[in-house]
């Protein structure tokens, strides 16, 4: 079988997990593909590179895609994400000082819930509240202001968005550049390790189902390289699921610590991975079941749905056409491609490409290629559930 | 990181030849912002823009509050490397908010790709912030680009020799330690370092380093 060679750009976090693993598991040379794996130190960067040739896919912040196609986010581009490479992984978390002021007004301290979490969160201080996110166009940053707009009387919030790289995010807290901070993992338990913050909510409190990363393309070289296309997203699927049988989780952490791509001590892989989370300096780690799901409860499936959500929630903080926002963020989910491709090697898929998103608080069984596959929960705090056939 | 470098040089300070002062005039209100930690490296690229005729430039060498630094100044062009981690903040000023009132673009678009991709080769990126024609944009970027792509083959250069220099006191270590133990020569030190690592289909200097490392263990 004759090897061609990808270019593949991922920031370091452990969540490109799929893509280091289906390298070093051999998932990919499988396939006939050998991974040139290349490290990115920004998303602005990554997002350049994928968009003007350089690379020829990426692992990328869900919302990027859509925000990409629709020219909000960088040279504008037909980006398009072929499966979801993760789901949920993210934590909220605020400064120590934050932390004594939520105290004061209420807050028990720990992972607690939206609604009882939120009153403290707002009152805490008298200014602005000042939040950190990794990128604009991140599912950190849709599901805080989803929150904090969906939780009714306090919807005037003073708040402030202050893109953070999440490797800077412990210092910002440490300095008082920033109140709050959503973040992937490791870098919310860095910030209790330093003892400079404390984690209020893992991010799934919000949304329990939310895609977090995508395998993302440029439409044309998907177009153009089917063969390609077919052979990445095998190899990705294989290292998914290897990633979410649990007895491999040790184990994925010793490969995830001792290859060059993360350069993440053998610790701060720990927490995701095994879902189990300090939340304050000292304390005793919570379990979290399911922090950071690779492959399980269809989590790499890329639903029409999920990007519609993604596309209605940038209309609304960009002001930009709802409609116009939602038809193009549809179109960069692939299901077609993750039909074809994963189909023949029998990935178990569901019947539709596009669900009511929000509906499952329970998980449930639902038609699938192979009979019946569970799914769920995707429900948001609040109950609310959104239906985007009906708007079409 | 290093302290905040943020100087300020005014066109008052410079010595200007005759046949700068029509580009300048033409330039001069343009202001523009350079994030660079390395203060030689900002020393180079003010440089450049200085004999280009851009006088009104401010360097960032702390990120620390990028984007509420970049508020204050109100910069026209802000040039930042394409690998520097910040990057993220910078796109921060180009989502709409109430405290932003101009909007924020990437220089690199779709409509010049020849420049477009020099730019990416040479490890620059740059955000043009309200509305600044196109012609007076490029002069600035090609003096960037310039700029951006000497330094870089200089930084590969200076990082390859650290590196030789670094890998040569390894594998001169690692020699040092098998003459003692075995008794040998220099010369019959490295051939045993180097059958070992042809044999394992291992680089010498990795061979070395296991060694030095096994030894640090063990003692």
């Amino acid at each position: 079988m004759s090897v061609s060679r990808l270019n593949l750009g991922y920031v370091p976090l452990v969540d490109s997990a799929p893509l280091i693993v289906a390298q070093e598991l051999n998932f990919a040379a499988d396939e006939g593909l050998s991974l040139n794996l290349l490290r990115q130190p920004s998303w602005a960067a990554l997002r350049d590179l994928l968009a003007l040739g350089h690379l020829d896919a990426a692992h990328m912040l869900a919302p990027m895609p859509t925000a990409m196609s629709l020219g909000l986010s960088g040279p504008i581009a037909r980006i398009d994400a072929l499966m979801v490479l993760s789901v949920n992984g993210t934590v909220i978390g605020v400064s120590n000082a934050m932390a004594a002021a939520m105290r004061d007004r209420g807050w028990p301290g720990g992972f607690g819930t939206p609604y009882d979490t939120v009153i403290p969160l707002l009152k805490a201080l008298d200014g602005p509240l000042r939040v950190g996110v990794p990128f604009p166009y991140s599912m950190h940053r849709l599901l805080f202001e989803y929150w904090i707009a969906h939780t009714g009387a306090l919807q005037s919030a003073d708040i402030r968005i202050i893109t953070t790289p999440p490797p800077l995010m412990a210092n910002a807290v440490a300095i008082g550049e920033i109140d709050v901070f959503c973040v992937g993992e490791p870098w919310g338990s860095v910030a209790v390790a330093d003892n400079v913050g404390e984690l209020i909510m893992p991010g799934a409190a919000i949304w329990a189902h939310a895609p977090e990363k995508v395998l993302a393309a440029r439409h044309e070289w998907i177009e153009e390289n089917t063969p390609a296309v077919g052979a990445l997203m095998r190899a990705v699927a294989r290292a998914a699921a290897w990633l979410d049988t649990p007895k491999n989780r040790p184990l994925a952490i010793e490969i995830l610590a001792r290859s060059a791509h993360l350069d993440l001590p053998h610790a701060a892989l720990d927490h995701a991975l095994m879902g189990r989370f300090a939340t304050q300096f000292g304390a005793a780690p919570v379990d979290v079941p399911g922090f950071l799901r690779f492959h399980d409860r269809a989590a790499n499936f890329p639903w029409r749905s999920q990007a519609a959500w993604i596309g209605a929630e940038i209309a609304r903080l960009t002001g930009i056409d709802r409609k116009h926002a939602i038809a193009v963020a549809q179109g960069t989910m692939r299901p077609d491609c993750y039909r074809q491709h994963l189909g023949p090697i029998g990935v178990d898929m569901p019947g539709a490409s596009a669900k009511i998103e929000g509906a499952l608080n329970h998980p449930m069984a639902v038609a699938s290629t192979r009979g019946q596959m569970i799914l769920g929960p995707d429900a948001f705090f609040d109950g609310e559930t959104f239906d985007f056939t009906l708007s079409e | 990181m290093c302290c905040d470098i943020a100087l300020r040089l005014s066109a008052q300070s410079m010595d200007q030849s005759c046949d700068l002062t029509h580009h300048s005039s033409v330039t001069k209100t343009m202001k523009i912002a350079v994030i660079e930690s390395d203060p030689d490296r900002a020393r180079d690229i003010i440089d450049a823009l200085m004999e280009g005729g851009w006088t009104d430039v401010v360097v960032l060498g702390d990120v620390t509050g990028l984007a509420r630094k970049l508020a204050a100044l109100d910069p026209d062009l802000v040039l930042i490397d394409l690998a520097n981690p910040s990057r993220d903040a910078l796109e921060q000023v180009s989502v709409a908010s109430e405290a932003q009132s101009r909007p924020v673009a990437m220089f690199v678009d779709r409509s010049d790709d020849e420049m477009t991709q020099a730019a990416v080769a040479a490890g620059l990126s740059a955000y043009v912030v309200g509305e600044l024609q196109p012609e007076r944009i490029k002069p600035v970027l090609q003096t960037a680009i310039a700029r951006f792509q000497m330094m870089s083959q200089m930084r590969n250069e200076l990082e390859a020799a650290k590196q030789a220099l670094a890998d040569r006191k390894t594998v001169d270590r690692a020699k040092g330690m098998i003459m003692r133990a075995r008794g040998v020569s220099e010369e019959e030190a490295y051939a045993l370092l180097r059958k070992t690592a042809m044999s394992q289909n291992r680089k010498v200097i990795d061979v070395a380093q296991a060694l030095l490392t096994a030894s640090d263990l063990l003692t």
